[in-house]
């Protein structure tokens, strides 16, 4: 039906609101651990590639809990949990190659794993030793982004910086390169996002925009920030949208694959949005009982994406008891390591707040330093 | 690449086209962006001319978006490039305000070192063409508040060639603000073979004994315009262009000051608050006893800017500052 000469009715083009993520849903395994098919992102997993995306949900999973274990007992601040993104975070991780790069938001603890990124050093943030610790160009990863949004536009200019240096559409697959900028989908509604569609479709910048629907942005559900499904938003701004299952981490892999490998090529920029569901709460300071009903989250239970990996593994006998067992004591290596480090890492000096606030200091803050220094000192000599 | 000496007259205008080429000749990774730098030349034609002879990929007209044009040379410099990035006026700043005070001040410091900003915000700032509002707007405190920027501002034709050079070979971010009344007014003698003073250095232009003006940007033509007319009347007045606001270089304000035992500040912003608010406050730690009156500020009222029938009375001029070196040397 016409709305006067409007356009045809919305609900008509996009149809109702869909919960479960509706008939465009990219899906490769079901949350039963049934292997599905899809006409244009299906592909071949070999069994190691299957165990690996296991082993790394399984571990990613473990760093959080014990970073939400860690915030519990005091030792950090404050953590972002990732409880339930995990496949979507592993499939876009994975998809990557090593000259691809990264802008992530605070919540990427599994890409920042697949990068390589100790992730102690995540853990620095939130225990307020850092701002960040690793070396983007060492990883390809860049900071955690906490300003919701702003890296999307880093994300669009490094895309240019690679256009400019002649690593996109060479044919040579260890030269193409990608950027790949995570946000959610409280972030879609921020003007940086939305800039950053525009300038990467202008100049076609190789870069995969990246969210990750967890329908939430802390209270607010997805219905705040969009009227419709948000990779339906792509094609208003000139590139290809496709929603995939985020809980399931073949199809999250396939589909980032396929997205990387067009910009790589020169075909530009696309969205994908990873339907999933934040399980935990915003971060640990948040109480999501506040605002969503448990019966929600009880239903996401259901499409775990690590459990429908684990069916499907144990189903087709890709794994056995003891490949498990020894999965279990390496995620509790990991966790005894992340706790123990943790608890080590030692608080920042005073004086270092001064250092590289500019390439070059400048004689003022050289001043202040040094004021600072000795005022400081003069306690150290009344203590004697 | 061959360079060409000229010793030709310039407008300030010329003077950073020239220096943009130059640095663009120099360093092939520095880049041009912003609204109509291409083939307009940018709306005050600073940068005419340079897409035709450095191509699309470094003088990049953008979309109509300035946090947009930042956010995306924050992820230019972070590949290695050295993105000047022109703000078209002071007043449409602001959208662009976050991804500067939140991102390009703070990347260096988050990443211990490891992201270098070597990245030139050019802000045609400040009133006086008639325009209509958000068009004359003076936003340099903001910025000078902000750790992690610096910020200068350049007075005349010939440091707006060397400076514009110096901002674009430091490896920090620096806004680098351009009196837009001043880009097509006076000229100066331009030699391209001359060393220019450090870019974070403040310069004394005229000798004076009575009392020290300091100003910056267009004020400094303000300032030399009363210390010409003060002479008239027997009075010697100093006058610095400060030429840098973060950092401040206070050693020749605090020398000047020391022997003149009076300091006046004239900007355009408003003075609450105001670039002459902190110089008053560093003067008085400094020279407290060298001064003979108390520091005073010369600049705009703490109003929003005015419609441009009335803004010649929201600007400092001549009379206002003289006025306040009466008042000055009268105390």
């Amino acid at each position: 039906m016409s709305h006067h000469g409007f356009g045809p009715d919305l609900v008509e083009v996009f149809g109702p609101s869909q919960s479960d993520g509706g008939p465009e849903l990219v899906q490769l395994l079901t949350p039963e651990g049934e292997r599905t098919h899809h006409p244009e992102f299906d592909r071949d997993f070999s069994a190691e590639e299957l165990r690996g995306f296991y082993r790394d949900m399984v571990l990613t999973r473990r760093i959080d809990v014990e970073a939400t274990a860690l915030q519990r007992h005091g030792e950090l601040g404050i953590w972002a949990q990732l409880l339930g993104q995990e496949a979507a975070q592993i499939g876009a991780g994975r998809a990557l190659r090593p000259q691809d790069h990264v802008f992530p938001t605070y919540r990427e603890h599994g890409v920042a794993w697949c990068r390589g990124v100790d992730p102690l050093k995540l853990l620095g943030l939130f225990r307020g030793v850092d701002h960040g610790s690793w070396d983007p160009a060492e990883h390809n990863f860049g900071l955690y982004t906490i300003v919701i949004g702003a890296q999307a536009l880093h994300a669009t200019g490094y895309a240019m910086g690679m256009q400019r240096d002649g690593v996109v559409g060479t044919g040579d697959p260890d030269r193409d390169a990608a950027v790949v900028a995570h946000f959610g989908d409280g972030a879609s509604s921020q003007g940086d996002v939305n800039e950053a569609f525009i300038f990467a479709a202008s100049y076609n910048a190789p870069v995969v925009f990246f969210c990750q629907n967890n329908q939430w942005a802390i209270s607010e559900p997805i219905e705040r920030q969009s009227r419709i499904p948000l990779y339906q938003r792509a094609l208003g701004f000139g590139f290809p949208g496709v929603r995939v299952d985020g809980n399931d981490v073949l199809a999250t892999y396939a589909v980032t694959q396929a997205a990387l490998q067009r910009a790589r090529e020169g075909q530009g920029p696309t969205f994908v949005e990873a339907y999933t569901y934040r399980m935990g709460a915003h971060t640990t300071t948040d109480d999501p009982t506040r605002y969503r009903l448990s019966d929600d989250v009880e239903r996401w239970k259901l499409r775990d994406p690590i459990s429908r990996v684990e069916v499907y593994l144990r189903r087709n006998g890709l794994v056995d008891d003891a490949w498990i067992e020894e999965l279990k004591g390496e995620a509790d290596e990991l966790g005894a390591r992340l706790r123990e480090g943790c608890k080590a890492m030692p608080d920042p000096q005073p004086l270092d707040m001064f250092a590289h606030v500019y390439a070059e200091e400048t004689d003022e803050l050289r001043a202040q330093r040094e004021g600072y220094a000795a005022y400081l000192e003069t306690f150290e000599e009344a203590g004697r | 690449m061959s360079e060409t000496i000229t010793q030709d007259r310039i407008t300030l205008a010329k003077g950073l086209n020239m220096g943009l080429r130059r640095a663009m000749e120099d360093d092939p990774k520095v880049l041009v962006m912003g609204e109509d730098v291409g083939k307009l030349g940018g709306v005050f034609r600073i940068t005419d001319g340079l897409q035709k002879d450095f191509g699309e990929d470094r003088v990049i007209d953008s979309p109509l978006a300035e946090s947009g044009i930042v956010g995306t040379a924050v992820g230019l410099a972070l590949r290695g490039y050295r993105p000047v990035v022109e703000i078209q006026f002071d007043g449409f700043v602001y959208p662009a305000y976050d991804q500067i005070v939140c991102q390009v001040a703070k990347m260096h410091y988050r990443s211990r070192g490891r992201s270098k900003m070597p990245m030139v915000i050019r802000i045609p700032f400040g009133g006086g063409i008639g325009a209509v509002e958000h068009h004359s707007e003076s936003p340099e405190a903001q910025f000078a508040h902000t750790p992690g920027l610096k910020v200068v501002a350049c007075s005349n034709p010939v440091d707006g060639y060397w400076m514009i050079q110096q901002a674009i070979a430091c490896d920090d971010p620096v806004v680098f603000l351009e009196p837009k009344r001043q880009y097509h007014a006076d000229k100066a003698q331009l030699d391209t073979s001359a060393t220019p003073d450090p870019l974070f250095s403040s310069r004394v232009v005229r000798r004076g004994e009575h009392a020290t003006l300091l100003a910056y940007g267009p004020t400094v033509k303000t300032a030399l315009a009363a210390a010409e007319a003060a002479s008239g009347e027997g009075r010697s007045l100093e006058v610095i262009d400060l030429r840098t606001l973060s950092p401040l270089d206070m050693a020749p304000v605090l020398e000047s000051v020391r022997r003149t035992g009076r300091a006046i500040v004239t900007h355009e912003a408003h003075v609450n608050l105001g670039m002459g608010a902190e110089l008053a406050a560093r003067i008085t730690e400094e020279c407290f006893y060298s001064l003979e009156a108390p520091v005073l500020r010369v600049g705009g009222f703490d109003t929003p800017y005015p419609a441009s029938r009335i803004e010649e009375e929201f600007l400092p001029d001549l009379d206002r500052v003289l006025d306040a070196v009466d008042r000055s040397l009268d105390f």
